[in-house]
């Protein structure tokens, strides 16, 4: 295989040019790597060998500190106290089981504590300080330090802790920090790197989970001296990181405390709110519990007395919480049928005390009947059989949309955790959900918010503030994130004719106010306050009844249980509202009797921005109110608790 | 002039070979294996087990498979250019869809003995490739557009698998390379001005671009690209090796701490202390002395190939030639800016340095095919 020769003169020159050009940059390059060898090497050399020989350098994160919560008025929600804890870090302890052992005789620390210390130094590169102990109190810790020759990578550190001082008002909607936990770390894209420093608190729940990113701020670094064994000598250069915002809520902290302990030891929700702009200025779930046993690690035996408490401490009924409406339920029919054109509001329904409706018989609360009722006494003595006999000409569907454009049945944006949609059923939805026909025996029991219907006391309130005012009230709860107000958009009108929307008030109002209102003992005497409301009474009994059939539950279950939940709505004051309020009280019996008066006390409580004085109250009832707004454990203006509350 | 035409009459043959190959050249890369050695032996707390013996064995066969290369004529390896390209791209594929992935997302084939890296010996056969393609190409075409894109494409090709895998490292190696061998065959000075042009360009847009209307790429990219190029944004990722690698550089000061005195090596700031920083080690323990002069010998090795190939009148030998010395040369331009703070940490060890068995193998192969161009050269 011959070939005509391929080394020409010419290109042969060219490629030795081109091998010299290139042997030119090589030696540049190498020249360049040279003098930075030189420049590291010998002219900065005296500053590194320092830092080398007999001190080595450290680069550890300062977690940034946590934004304060606060509310309306800035009063402290949520803040940071200082720590004092010991840390211990792996490549300079050496032997960390050994060092632990010895530090056990200082600070109580269990095999189990141990062990576990011991896997999280493992788990972390060596140079991760480990948190060994927190809370450490004066005296320990200072006994480490002047231990420490003998505690090599041990070191005590001042940090910052997480602290509710208004412990348990703000327990469900504030919620609480912990430690991250690898479940949180796999949710998170692209973690921040302060996410890895071990024992690092984030938010777990309520607004200190949505609100995390707002709140935590951004990590600095430090660059540090440390010596042979590991301890600081000095700070050479520090980047702060930048703490995190400051939340304003629009929680007002007296009427929050004022609220929770009205409610007492009931199993109860309470949502007060400003009609005008959807300002929650309370949101109150009880009975409560301590946010700060969770962030300082709650012990097994609390953790489970607040798990196995009938009265489920833990959960926060007033968004998480779904209940029958009731008859709260009924200015919802009542408006879907005015809107529909099927009722005006002179029309008249007989109530002889049940329907009949094909072999069932539906009855009215009231053994007797109403006789002939319209829509203002209807709503005033919450008569059953009207709503009955309405529902049915209007049908679920309409029902159901005007339950959604008064805030029920769709998820309101709010940042706290579990938020209930709560149920507005429709045909559609029963087809799905129970692969089963609508019956007209549904719609019957939809009108006076029994059956399907479910509702959250929160959805309650904003039903409550769009019926008091016709707008599309939004509720919100962030006011301001570092002194920054949070723009809201005037709210919209719902869209319902005045004319209508005002035989609605005008039957709340009879409610409290008329002769025969059901809600009458929940009434304000001050005139230029007086409350529109609606009570409800929730059969729980009904459930019970399908259960029994089934032969689930025994009846000899604690009557507490089977009790009916009281509800009553209200709004304050009638001729030009300013707040709306929703009260539940599980199986707390009768709504006008139970619920009533508190969402009466809300409503007040904001109107005079103190306790309410006794004159706001009916004559004959202000003997029995001084009492009880005497007994209530109020926090003093400090926000401390009084000392006889804490027995 | 033919390679049939030569061989008869000059190549040397048998055993007489030996006198030809370059002998200096495989003292100074042993001296430099060695040097390696020591410094495996010292990060390991003077073990010779951990990490200096394993590596002392593969030198030995890449020492064996160098001179079995050597003593096989030149031409035989330009005729397997073909295959050699053939089967390293297969390989590429083969990882991409079956292989391991682990520490720095490198693809590898575990052989049981060793893992094979297809990407390193992309490196070679993409050289030989290229030599043979201007082999073969007409000499007055080497500048037409048509005949500039069948190279690119073979260059781009693998590279793009590699990128894939991702190892950014070998890609740029594979580009630079590829391009060097190409300048060297006497391709127009303008296509790569042009090349250079457009990348600058391209760069320049893509920063200068963020934050205005028209901005090029989303904001997490910025990001990325902000942390890559600036690791001290990472201060305990990547951004904590390169301020240790320059406190262990910079504390060796003149003439180093000296043999097995290191104590930022030994006290595990560096994870990669034995493979890709290797050279801190060095740095900390011999001093600006022992780093030069390990800088030094490297430039020697450069001479010698470079020398080589402007001594050698074949075509293929010539660009073999100087597309192993490209990527020799590249892989310590890359290693020592990156270990010494100049340039992101991308994941290229020191040749003949760092502890690993693909790169110390493929490097002793391509010396061994310099010095079957050396042996067979026309005389």
């Amino acid at each position: 295989m011959r070939r005509a020769p391929r080394d020409t003169e010419a290109s042969g020159r060219r490629f030795t040019r081109r091998a010299l050009f290139m042997g030119g940059c090589m030696t540049a390059m190498v020249a360049v790597l040279g003098a930075r060898m030189r420049y590291l090497g010998v002219e900065q050399a005296d500053q590194f060998r320092l830092l080398a020989e007999e001190n080595r350098i450290n680069i550890r994160l300062i977690p940034p500190e946590r934004g304060l919560i606060q509310d309306r008025n800035g009063k402290l929600i949520a803040g940071n106290e200082q720590n004092y804890r010991v840390v211990i870090t792996r490549e300079d302890a050496g032997d960390v089981g050994l060092i632990l052992n010895r530090l056990s005789h200082i600070i109580p620390l269990t095999a189990e504590d141990m062990a576990d210390i011991l896997k999280e130094t493992k788990r972390n590169s060596p140079f991760v300080p480990i948190p060994v102990a927190e809370r450490l109190n004066w005296e320990d810790f200072s006994e480490i330090a002047v231990n420490a020759p003998a505690l090599p990578g041990v070191s005590p550190e001042v940090g910052l802790s997480r602290v509710y001082p208004r412990d348990q008002d703000f327990a469900h909607v504030v919620g609480y920090v912990g430690p991250v936990s690898e479940r949180d770390l796999a949710g998170i894209e692209n973690p921040d790197p302060v996410l890895t420093i071990p024992k690092f608190q984030i938010g777990k729940i309520g607004v200190e989970k949505f609100l995390e990113d707002i709140l935590r701020g951004h990590a600095g670094t430090k660059r540090i001296e440390v010596n042979a064994v590991g301890r600081v000598m000095r700070e050479l250069d520090r980047e702060e990181g930048q703490p995190g915002a400051d939340v304003r809520l629009t929680l007002d902290a007296d009427i929050q405390n004022f609220l929770q302990a009205r409610l007492g030891a009931e199993s109860a929700a309470c949502v007060l709110m400003d009609v005008q702009n959807g300002d929650i200025l309370s949101i109150v779930s009880a009975p409560s519990f301590d946010p700060n046993l969770f962030v300082r690690g709650i012990s097994q035996a609390d953790y489970s007395g607040l798990m196995n408490h009938d009265h489920r401490p833990l959960a926060d009924k007033t968004v998480q919480g779904a209940y029958p409406p009731g008859s709260t339920f009924k200015m919802v029919t009542a408006l879907a049928a005015l809107e529909a054109g099927v009722i005006t509001p002179e029309s008249t329904v007989y109530c002889p005390g049940y329907l009949e409706f094909g072999s069932r018989r539906f009855h009215c609360w009231k053994h007797g009947g109403h006789g002939k009722v319209d829509l203002e006494r209807s709503l005033m003595e919450s008569c059953d059989v009207f709503y009955y006999e309405v529902a049915q000409k209007v049908g679920i569907d309409k029902i159901a949309e005007m339950g959604r454009r008064l805030g029920m049945g769709i998820r309101h944006d709010l940042p706290m955790s579990a938020i209930a949609e709560g149920n507005m059923p429709t045909k559609e939805w029963k087809l799905e959900r129970h692969k089963a026909e609508w019956r007209i025996g549904d719609t019957i029991n939809s009108s006076i918010g029994q059956g399907y219907v479910l509702a959250s006391p929160l959805q309650l309130t904003v039903m409550a503030a769009r019926v008091a005012t016709g707008l599309a009230i939004k509720p919100r709860l962030v006011k301001s994130v570092n002194g920054v107000e949070v723009e809201i958009s005037p709210p919209e009108s719902i869209g319902l004719d005045p004319g209508r929307l005002r035989a609605v008030q005008r039957g709340m109002f009879a409610v409290v106010n008329g002769k025969a209102g059901t809600g009458r003992g929940s009434r304000i005497a001050d005139d230029t306050m007086l409350m529109c409301g609606k009570s409800g009474t929730a059969q729980v009994r009904n459930i019970s009844t399908a259960e029994r059939a089934s032969g689930v539950v025994s009846n000899d279950q604690l009557p507490w249980r089977r009790r009916d939940h009281a509800l009553f709505v209200g709004y304050a004051p009638y001729d030009n509202p300013r707040y709306a309020a929703a009260v539940v009280v599980e199986h707390g019996g009768g709504g006008s009797a139970v619920a009533g008066p508190i969402v009466r006390d809300a409503l007040l409580r904001a109107l005079y921005g103190d306790i309410p004085p006794l004159t706001a109250y009916p004559a004959d009832q202000r003997g029995r109110m001084e009492s009880l707004l005497k007994d209530l454990h109020l926090r003093r203006p400090d926000g401390t608790m009084p000392e006889s509350s804490k027995v | 002039m033919s390679f049939l035409e030569y061989r008869v009459k000059t190549a040397p043959t048998g055993l007489s070979k030996v006198f030809y190959i370059h002998w200096a050249l495989i003292l100074v890369v042993t001296a430099v294996a060695a040097i390696g050695w020591l410094m495996l032996y010292s990060i390991a707390g003077g073990d010779l087990n951990t990490w200096a013996e394993p590596q002392m064995k593969r030198y030995v066969l890449g020492l064996i498979l160098m001179l079995g290369v050597a003593f096989t004529p030149i031409w035989f390896w330009r005729s397997m250019a073909g295959m050699a390209y053939g089967v390293s791209v297969l390989l590429l594929l083969v990882v991409e869809f079956f292989g391991t992935v682990g520490m720095g997302a490198q693809r590898w084939i575990d052989l049981g003995f060793m893992r094979l890296q297809p990407s390193e010996f992309m490196k070679v056969a993409q050289v030989m490739m290229l030599a043979m393609y201007y082999d073969w190409l007409d000499d007055k075409k080497v500048s037409r557009l048509l005949w500039v894109l069948i190279p690119v494409i073979l260059i781009v090709g693998p590279t793009v698998l590699v990128l894939m895998q991702p190892n950014l490292g070998t890609s740029i190696m594979l580009i630079v390379a590829g391009g060097a061998v190409m300048f060297a065959a006497g391709v127009s000075i303008w296509y790569f001005v042009a090349v250079i042009a457009m990348v600058v360009g391209a760069v320049a847009a893509v920063l200068e671009s963020e934050g205005t209307s028209w901005q090029l790429l989303h904001d997490y990219q910025y990001r990325r690209i902000h942390t890559f190029l600036d690791p001290a944004a990472d201060p305990l990722g990547a951004g904590y090796n390169i301020i240790q690698a320059k406190i262990a550089l910079g504390s060796g000061g003149w003439a180093g701490k000296g043999f097995m005195q290191g104590t930022q090596s030994r006290l595990n700031f560096l994870p990669e202390k034995h493979t890709d920083f290797i050279f801190t080690t060095l740095g900390e323990e011999f001093g600006f002395v022992g780093a030069f002069s390990l800088l030094m010998l490297y430039a020697l090795i450069l001479v010698f190939l470079l020398w080589a190939a402007i001594q050698n009148r074949d075509r293929f030998s010539q660009l073999v030639i100087i597309g192993v010395a490209a990527n020799f040369f590249l892989y310590i331009a890359v290693n020592l800016s990156m270990v010494m703070g100049m340039a992101p940490v991308v994941g290229v060890p020191l040749p003949l340095l760092s502890y690993g068995g693909s790169a110390t193998l493929m490097i002793m192969l391509s010396f061994g095919l310099v010095q079957s161009a050396i042996v067979h050269r026309l005389r």
